[in-house]
């Protein structure tokens, strides 16, 4: 009788955090085969390109790190999630240097997976949108592939183009209906808690209203979805605490309305998320739950 | 009154409960039991008895003067053949009295109290005598429980009939087989505490004992079904799920008025008290993988591996042996034998016995989700790794009750309850 001893417990719930980054990819499928079917054969190269230069940025940063590298997924989520905020038309040299900085320095040189302060994608983001501007922002229409504004920059549009898909954009941020699939998959498999992306999204409502702007347009255009349900639940970079997650969101939430209403820049959505990242340690110190048997509730009845 | 029925965070593993339709049977007497002086919780005894001496079942084999204690009884007749060290199913090595059948299962004579007429006093004195403590799992001297100090004003008696445990059918076996029992143990129970209240807690994942439980107690005790949701049958959720009050930290149930009691333990007070009959055997769950899993009625002292051949022997080759279930129990190094604690004997093949390889932590707070406690159990885990226990103890390690569903549930498969069971040793060490 050879027996293991290990501590309990003797039987483990079978999820892995590979099948979690599975669950992503496939939640993100519904918004990016909508983008290629928009978009055609550049946002499908993007794509391509963004998932196989992220793993490819983290196979060697780990092998300069001395670490064992482990397909565990979560570097083809980054680089889809990248893929999806880019314009279609974008070359695809921008491409790869957006994914090499989003894993390289937005992940692995804080120490990989679990690490990072900030979240990846959206450090890759943000580097080519002040690296190339003009290049990040040039937009064309979904089919005709003509040069286009966006509803964020002038083009008007109906919300209900807007919802669907119908208008110009980042290569995944067009349908709406396509990011609410793939969100609410997550949310039904338990994977993501539903107040992250209705807190967030209804913030920017709310205050939109507030502010005298139209919110179901505010709510809509742009990277909101995307950001909300794929995004602002990101693990990592967000708070572990339930209550922190909800201050995570609507952070994240006023300062996108902020950032459109205020700021210099048409989108808020990259930058909200990346400023409440930031925040999220304080986030989650401040929001410790009351552990049972302590503090005022310790009596009861 | 539902709503409240509720506490919050844990798991819902597989149920697992295979033996539930199996009537208890009684195992064969052991060749050799073995008796640790400590099977309880508080001081160890003494041994009464020395090697070489014939003992009887039932008799008395050692005792301690300490109040919170219980003494210990041979399960069988024969003689003393050795007193040495023995690893306990709780993996602790404790002086044990080994004592070899003589196959003839003579008992000593015992007598029980006639409740009307004992006092308190006699009847806690009785459980005392009768060695009976806690058959849940950790094993509390009965007597101490039953026994609150006088500024303590317990009004509620809780019987608990959960068995959040996947595996483990013992419990409720016992409700369908011997209610009459429990409920005799449960009068005698809320009689010493002076209670009017008594809930008898049963999850729903067993609605025949909790019809049976219903129409033995009548209209004389409340009978709960609640919610299945391990660990329900920690007392503390308990507690919370059925009274709403949170019990404070590092204090016990009757700092909020309620005392909490295990349905085997309710059934040998019930034994002690009406024929005298000490604490010698208790029901286990032999089950897992092998043959013909089954519930036996075991003489406590019993070696795991004669319960397994009595189960017709393992499918497959033994690469775990548990004592208690899968979620809390103790992997055994090798054999070990039945003490008042064990409600179950779980056995693993190679089939269920995996090697999981930790991964980095993604953060994605399951842990802190499932934790009962409202703790962050990968903080904690962290904070362990760097050894800084004394920010572990303002994280409140200490509060945790080792239920390990932070384990359970985490993707990357760190052992979390192991570190954090580590930081604890580590913080009491610092507060000394």
């Amino acid at each position: 009788m050879k027996c293991v001893v290990s501590s309990w417990p003797h039987i483990k719930d079978g999820v892995t955090s590979k099948e979690i980054m599975l669950a992503v990819v496939i939640a993100l499928l519904p918004a990016t085969a909508f983008g290629i079917w928009a978009f055609g054969l550049n946002a499908l190269l993007i794509v391509i390109t963004s998932i196989c230069s992220a793993v490819a940025t983290e196979f060697v940063a780990f092998k300069l790190m001395g670490k064992k590298f482990v397909m565990d997924g979560s570097a083809v989520v980054t680089g889809l999630l990248l893929a999806l905020t880019l314009p279609p038309s974008l070359p695809l040299w921008t491409v790869v240097v957006g994914a090499v900085v989003a894993v390289g320095i937005g992940k692995c040189a804080f120490g990989g997976l679990g690490y990072n302060i900030f979240n990846p994608a959206l450090v890759g983001r943000a580097f080519l949108a002040l690296s190339w501007p003009v290049l990040m922002t040039s937009w064309v229409a979904p089919g005709t592939l003509t040069t286009s504004a966006t509803p964020l920059t002038g083009a008007s549009v109906s919300n209900t183009d807007l919802f669907l898909g119908n208008v110009a954009g980042s290569l995944g941020e067009i349908s709406k209906l396509a990011l609410l699939i793939g969100g609410l998959f997550l949310i039904a498999m338990k994977y993501i808690d539903w107040k992250v992306p209705l807190c967030y999204i209804g913030t920017v409502g709310l205050l939109s209203f507030a502010l005298g702007y139209d919110p179901v347009f505010n709510m809509l255009v742009g990277g909101l979805f995307l950001g909300a349900f794929f995004m602002a639940t990101d693990y990592t970079t967000t708070p572990i605490t339930k209550n922190g997650k909800v201050i995570f969101a609507v952070g994240a939430g006023a300062l996108v309305v902020a950032i459109r209403a205020f700021g210099g820049l048409p989108e808020g959505v990259a930058y909200s998320i990346l400023i409440m990242n930031a925040f999220t340690p304080l986030i989650e110190r401040v929001t410790r739950p009351r552990v049972y048997g302590t503090g005022k509730k310790v009596i009861g009845k | 009154m539902f709503w409240s029925q509720r506490f919050r965070g844990g798991v819902h593993p597989p149920h697992s409960k295979v033996t539930s339709d199996k009537k208890i049977e009684k195992a064969s007497l052991p060749k050799i039991a073995v008796f640790p002086i400590c099977q309880h919780v508080g001081a160890p005894c003494d041994p009464l008895v020395n090697v070489g001496d014939q003992v009887k079942a039932g008799q008395k084999i050692a005792d301690s003067k300490a109040v919170v204690s219980a003494p210990i009884h041979s399960s069988i007749s024969g003689k003393v053949v050795e007193i040495s060290p023995r690893l306990t199913p709780a993996c602790a090595e404790v002086s044990s009295i080994i004592i070899e059948s003589d196959g003839k299962d003579e008992w000593v004579e015992t007598s029980g109290l006639d409740l009307e007429k004992a006092s308190k006093e006699d009847i806690l004195a009785k459980i005392r005598e009768c060695g009976i403590t806690g058959m849940g799992g950790a094993a509390f001297p009965t007597h101490v429980k039953l026994n609150p100090p006088k500024d303590k004003k317990v009004e509620v008696l809780i019987i608990n009939g959960v068995e959040c445990e996947p595996f483990i059918t013992e419990g409720h076996r016992l409700m369908l087989e011997e209610g009459e029992k429990i409920l005799g143990g449960v009068r005698a129970a809320a009689k010493v505490l002076g209670v009017q209240r008594v809930v008898i807690a049963i999850e729903d994942n067993k609605p025949d004992a909790i019809e049976n439980m219903k129409k033995l107690a009548g209209a004389e005790f409340e009978v709960v079904a609640l919610k299945t949701k391990y660990p329900q049958g920690d007392e503390r959720h308990l507690i919370k799920a059925i009274l709403d009050r949170e019990v404070p930290a590092g204090g016990l149930p009757f700092d909020v008025g309620t005392v909490v009691l295990n349905v085997e333990t309710a059934k040998a007070i019930h034994d002690a008290l009406s024929k005298g009959l000490p604490l010698v055997e208790r029901v286990v769950t032999v089950t897992g993988d092998v043959k013909d899993p089954k519930n036996l009625l075991v003489r406590i002292g019993t070696p795991f591996t004669q319960l397994i051949e009595e189960c017709g022997g393992p499918v497959g080759e033994i690469r775990k042996l548990v004592c208690g279930g899968p979620m809390m129990g103790v992997a055994q190094p090798g054999d070990a034998s039945v003490v008042k604690g064990s409600t179950c004997v779980l056995v693993f093949n190679e089939t269920r016995v995996k090697e999981d390889e930790e991964k980095p932590c993604i953060r994605c707070g399951r842990c802190a989700d499932a934790c009962p406690m409202s703790l962050l159990p990968v903080t904690l885990s962290k904070l362990v790794e760097r050894r800084k226990f004394e920010m572990c103890s303002d994280y409140n390690i200490m509060s945790c009750d080792e239920c390990g569903c932070c384990s359970y549930v985490c993707p990357s498969k760190i052992p979390l309850v192991d570190r954090i069971r580590q930081g604890k040793v580590a913080v009491r060490k610092l507060k000394k």
